[in-house]
């Protein structure tokens, strides 16, 4: 079969992040994958707006605590109504029910979605961090939004259903998996810059530096993950707010984990700087600066990019792992491994199932990074096989 | 006016070995005593087997090797450069009049470089051209000489055959138009079809351009047809050296004839059996004493097995050096 | 004299993401006892694939066609699929030899063992006999201190010694049929006499079969009773190889011939042929060399011929197609 000219050229003028883009669409799962994560992370970029109620303890619906889920339906025994609606609930505790607090559906009561309410406030883009020492306080004022997605008019509108506390799990999820991102991100940042500085400066100069960073490397490698964590994690003191909690747990994830991207980092230096074209570039008299900037740098952008990828799941699964043991991120503070914390009851596991939800996320959430993580290593190795 | 373009004159290169943290140091050499003088606009094949040191040696002619003992000059116009006591204002003129073209050609080129960009890199580095227009011209230039298309230029590495970048490997060493050339095993990776396209292009580029070549080969055929003068390496040292006319039918080193007759033949009737060197080639870190050939000699002398004789070499007729221990023997 | 080995029809094409190549179209070939049949060709040519096919070494992604049969003593061996079966191909009557010694050895297995461990699979014999087998082997290739070099590692040992011992591991299972890989082209040329000479005593004391894959076609005309030409997966020519290197018919082997370097006549100009090998993906239609051919005839050009082999004289057979051109 004669290829035709057009598509010949095309390749022959593609560049290495070209050949490496059209391999990655070309893999289904890595796509599907990449598409579900690409939604979550969207999803929970405009958690605020997507959630109909606060997720912290102001906006807790004490009509409906330990609600199971609603959801909306187009059909009842009254007929179809092209806006969907929910069914009043009231609570109700009785002899009948042991006296445990449950809730009767009223069918004739209906209660309409409106989409684009007007529903609690929410700020984006404001930072506010507080270290110790007042000079490093810095504050940036956002914009307020007032706007959600749905809403429904008297009473509450629970899709995952409630906590104890009566706040609505929907918004919950949606506002751990942007925390338990972010948390993520920093970690994987902080990590990142540590294992390039380090892992580069071993893999380029060689000899004795490589010799003792390496050995700095392997120190801390050797540790244990878990009780270093725990151990570093306890020392937090139990007044900091949950921002700087928040920054403290990321700054504890990227200082454990660099050695392995750093390791990766030397391992990939090494094995281009004896590559014949950087030989070629120094007999022509090129500096240090010129053959990394021009040659080392882009060579292993790819397996960079696939790296960080990789190691953002294990981030994740730390910090909830953390928090699922109570030592990282705490109530009221959302993220995916304090919503897990509360579903290790008994009373959650026999009565109020829907607390298991957010696992689901969770694990979607990290099957989705490995299979594009995946897709992105196969598609950036030149040693594939054809 | 001297007639030689490089002076080597008793060259040694040595490498420290220290096989782990508490060993001794050792010193390898893998050059030892060299002296050769390749002329200007001349040819000058180098040929070994794996261990000779002919690819150290070509290195170390280009500065990329160390030089630990012995001279190397480079004669340019009205400038001598001393490549052992060089600065390195110095040293980077001398990169633009000496250029290195590499074996592989898949690995001797940058895969994320389009050819236009790799066949720049020298001017860009040694920073020869002024604008990128002189860039683009000085690159159209070359890459015509080495019979590269225009289109061609645009592309990346992957999209071409062994040949062609080989093509585009000599084009970079020719950009910056240096004067001296080291060849090291420029067509061994290649198919035989093509090293012959290679050879000729060499050929015409040393006209057009008035380069010298230094090639080293271990092909004897390849060099027999290209170059004026052979060298012949063993272990280290020249063994043997003249016209590649005089060197093919009246070989005196009984290295140089073995490594002659195991040429397999073309013609099915020449079924000579070659001359067998007993054993294998000794280990650079453990070079036998004196003559370093004397334990695959065919007809060593006593003294030369015990290892009394000392090597140098002697010139038998005119242009004709072997070394003086072999002269005897074999 | 029978024939050992004999393929006849062979196609193999692989199924990758660009699509159908084909690696090797319609080939036949035969070798008999004590005869060395030298395949001669380039990148592209196919020749290694020819190879694995008949050790069934290719990758899954391989297609034969139907018809397709490499008969190894009165077996078609391409219908093999259980394990019984392909171990006597693997190791028993075929054994391989391939272009990188340090790819045949395990680099952390001690050679001797790798060695009994190949004998036991084949032989029905035990351990010491097995060692004692292989040590004589080792010593048959011309291994000094074979003792010495049984309890060694792949890395232990230099090039050439490699190479022998895989030779001598090779041979310690007594195959009938002998492929060689490019043996030699990894080694320097001092060794490759040396591994030649070898080979050549075994294949006459043995009287094995011996298929010799190389490029170099010097080394064909001192080892080869018979050679075969390939280009882009085709045979092109094939015969005796005094016939062949004196008399060549097809343009691509006498282009061959005229692009070596030869060292009884320094003058001759070395003329490469034009052109540069197409890629599988590009594969020509009709005769696969028309696209470097000196002299093709205006329907050959078009891609409207068909090959296949003629003889033109006893034994030597030619593609039909490039008979008139060139």
């Amino acid at each position: 079969m004669e290829v035709n000219s057009k598509t010949k050229e095309a390749y022959f003028t593609a560049t290495q992040m070209q050949l490496v883009r059209t391999r990655f669409f070309g893999n289904r799962t890595a796509m599907i994958a990449g598409s579900i994560l690409l939604f979550m992370v969207v999803c929970s970029l405009l958690s605020d707006f997507l959630s109909p109620y606060d997720p912290t303890i102001a906006g807790r619906d004490k009509e409906y605590e330990n609600g199971a889920p609603q959801m909306p339906m187009f059909w009842d025994k009254n007929g179809f109504s092209p806006r969907p609606f929910l069914h009043t609930m009231s609570k109700y505790r009785g002899a009948d029910t042991n006296f445990r607090w449950v809730y009767k559906k009223d069918e004739d009561k209906r209660r309409y979605v409106y989409f684009f309410v007007k529903g609690w406030e929410y700020k984006s883009f404001d930072f506010k961090i507080n270290l110790p020492g007042k000079n490093l306080d810095f504050k940036i004022p956002g914009f307020s939004f007032d706007r959600h997605l749905f809403g429904a008019d008297k009473g509450g509108i629970h899709l995952f259903g409630t906590d104890k506390a009566g706040k609505d799990l929907f918004s919950r999820t949606l506002s751990a998996i942007y925390i338990s991102l972010a948390v993520g991100t920093m970690g994987v940042f902080i990590s990142f810059v540590l294992s390039l500085i380090i892992g580069g400066i071993s893999g380029y100069y060689g000899g004795w530096i490589d010799s003792l960073l390496q050995m700095f490397t392997d120190a801390i490698r050797t540790v244990p993950p878990i009780p270093l964590f725990m151990c570093l994690a306890a020392f937090a003191p139990q007044e900091w707010s949950s921002e700087l909690r928040f920054f403290f747990i990321s700054c504890l994830l990227g200082l454990i984990s660099w050695p392995t991207l750093a390791r990766r980092v030397r391992t990939h230096l090494l094995s281009e700087r004896s590559q014949e074209y950087i030989l070629a570039a120094q007999m022509s008299g090129a500096s240090s600066t010129h053959i990394i900037a021009r040659h080392l740098l882009p060579s292993f952008t790819s397996y960079i990019i696939v790296d960080l990828v990789i190691s953002f799941p294990y981030m994740l699964l730390s910090e909830t792992a953390l928090s699922f043991i109570g030592l990282g991120l705490r109530e009221p503070v959302n993220s995916l491994g304090v919503l897990l914390q509360n579903a290790t009851k008994a009373d959650v596991l026999l009565n109020y199932q829907w607390y298991f939800i957010p696992v689901f996320f969770l694990v979607v959430l990290i099957l989705s990074f490995v299979f594009v993580g995946d897709g992105l290593r196969d598609a950036a190795d030149p040693h594939k096989n054809k | 006016m001297n007639d030689n373009l490089v002076s080597v004159k008793n060259v040694s290169v040595e490498f420290d070995y220290q096989e782990n943290f508490l060993s001794k140091k050792q010193k390898i050499y893998a050059v030892k005593n060299v002296s050769l003088d390749i002329k200007k606009k001349s040819f000058l094949g180098l040929v070994g087997e794996s261990g000779s040191g002919k690819t150290t040696l070509g290195k170390a002619i280009l500065g990329a090797n160390k030089i630990s003992s012995g001279q190397v000059i480079f004669h340019d116009d009205n400038i001598d450069y001393d490549l052992t006591n060089i600065n390195k204002k110095e040293l980077r003129e001398y990169r633009k009049k000496a250029q290195l073209i590499f074996q592989d050609p898949y690995a001797a080129l940058s895969p994320r470089m389009t050819v236009r960009d790799i066949i720049a890199e020298p001017l860009e580095v040694m920073k020869i051209t002024k604008s990128r227009e002189e860039t683009d011209e000085r690159v159209r230039d070359i890459a015509s000489k080495c019979r590269l298309n225009l289109e061609h230029l645009r592309r990346y590495p992957h999209a071409f055959s062994g040949g062609q970048r080989q093509r585009i490997s000599i084009a970079r060493s020719l950009v910056s138009y240096p004067k001296f050339i080291v060849a090291d095993e420029s067509v061994a990776a290649l198919d035989v079809s093509i090293q012959a396209d290679i050879l000729n292009l060499l050929k015409s580029l040393q006209k057009d351009l008035d380069l010298t070549y230094l090639f080293i080969s271990h092909d004897l055929s390849v060099v027999a047809h290209t170059c004026d003068e052979v060298a012949v390496m063993y272990l280290g040292h020249i063994v043997e050296q003249a016209p590649s006319r005089e060197l093919f039918t009246n070989p005196r080193h009984p290295y140089t004839k073995a490594l002659l007759s195991s040429i397999p033949s073309i013609d099915p009737d020449n079924q000579q059996k070659a001359i067998e060197l007993k054993g294998e080639i000794p280990s650079a870190m453990n070079p036998p004493s004196g003559c370093v050939f004397r334990t695959r000699c065919p007809n060593p002398t006593h003294e030369c097995k015990e290892g009394h004789t000392e090597m140098g070499l002697i010139e038998v007729s005119p242009g004709h050096w072997v070394d003086q221990c072999c002269i005897n023997c074999g | 004299m029978s024939s050992l080995l004999e393929i006849k029809n062979l196609n193999v094409q692989f199924d990758t993401d660009e699509g159908r190549i084909v690696a090797v179209e319609n080939i036949s070939l035969s070798v008999n006892a004590g005869e060395v049949l030298g395949v001669v060709g380039e990148s592209g040519s196919g020749k290694s694939v020819t190879a694995k096919s008949i050790m069934q070494l290719n990758p899954g992604n391989t297609h034969y066609n139907e018809d397709a049969q490499i008969i190894i003593d009165g077996e078609n061996t391409l219908k093999f699929t259980s394990k019984e079966d392909l171990k006597k191909i693997r190791g028993g009557k075929v054994s391989m030899i391939f272009q990188e010694p340090m790819a045949s050895f395990a680099p952390a297995i001690k050679i001797g063992a790798q060695m009994v461990e190949q004998l036991l699979l084949h032989k029905p014999i035990n351990k010491k006999e097995a060692k004692s087998i292989s040590i004589d082997m080792l010593k048959r290739v011309g291994i000094a201190d074979a003792d010495k070099r049984f309890n060694q590692y792949a890395f232990e040992l230099s090039g050439g010694m490699r190479q022998r011992a895989m030779i001598a591991m090779a041979l310690s299972t007594m195959p009938k049929l002998l492929l060689a890989d490019e043996p030699t082209t990894a080694l320097d040329v001092t060794i490759q006499a040396q591994v030649l000479n070898l080979i050549k005593d075994i294949i006459k004391e043995y009287q094995m079969g011996v298929m010799f894959i190389t490029h170099d076609l010097g080394v064909i005309a001192q080892t080869a009773d018979t050679v075969a030409v390939m280009y882009l997966g085709a045979i092109v020519e094939k015969g005796p190889v005094r016939e062949i290197i004196k008399n060549p018919k097809h343009p691509y082997t006498r282009g061959l011939l005229n692009a070596l370097p030869d060292i009884n006549n320094l003058d001759a100009p070395l003329r490469p042929i034009p052109g540069s090998i197409p890629s599988p993906l590009e594969r020509p239609s009709g005769c696969v060399f028309r696209t470097r051919c000196p002299n093709p005839t205006h329907e050959c050009k078009e891609g409207h011929i068909e090959m296949g082999l003629i003889e033109v004289s006893p034994g030597h057979w030619v593609d039909q197609c490039c008979v008139n051109c060139g």
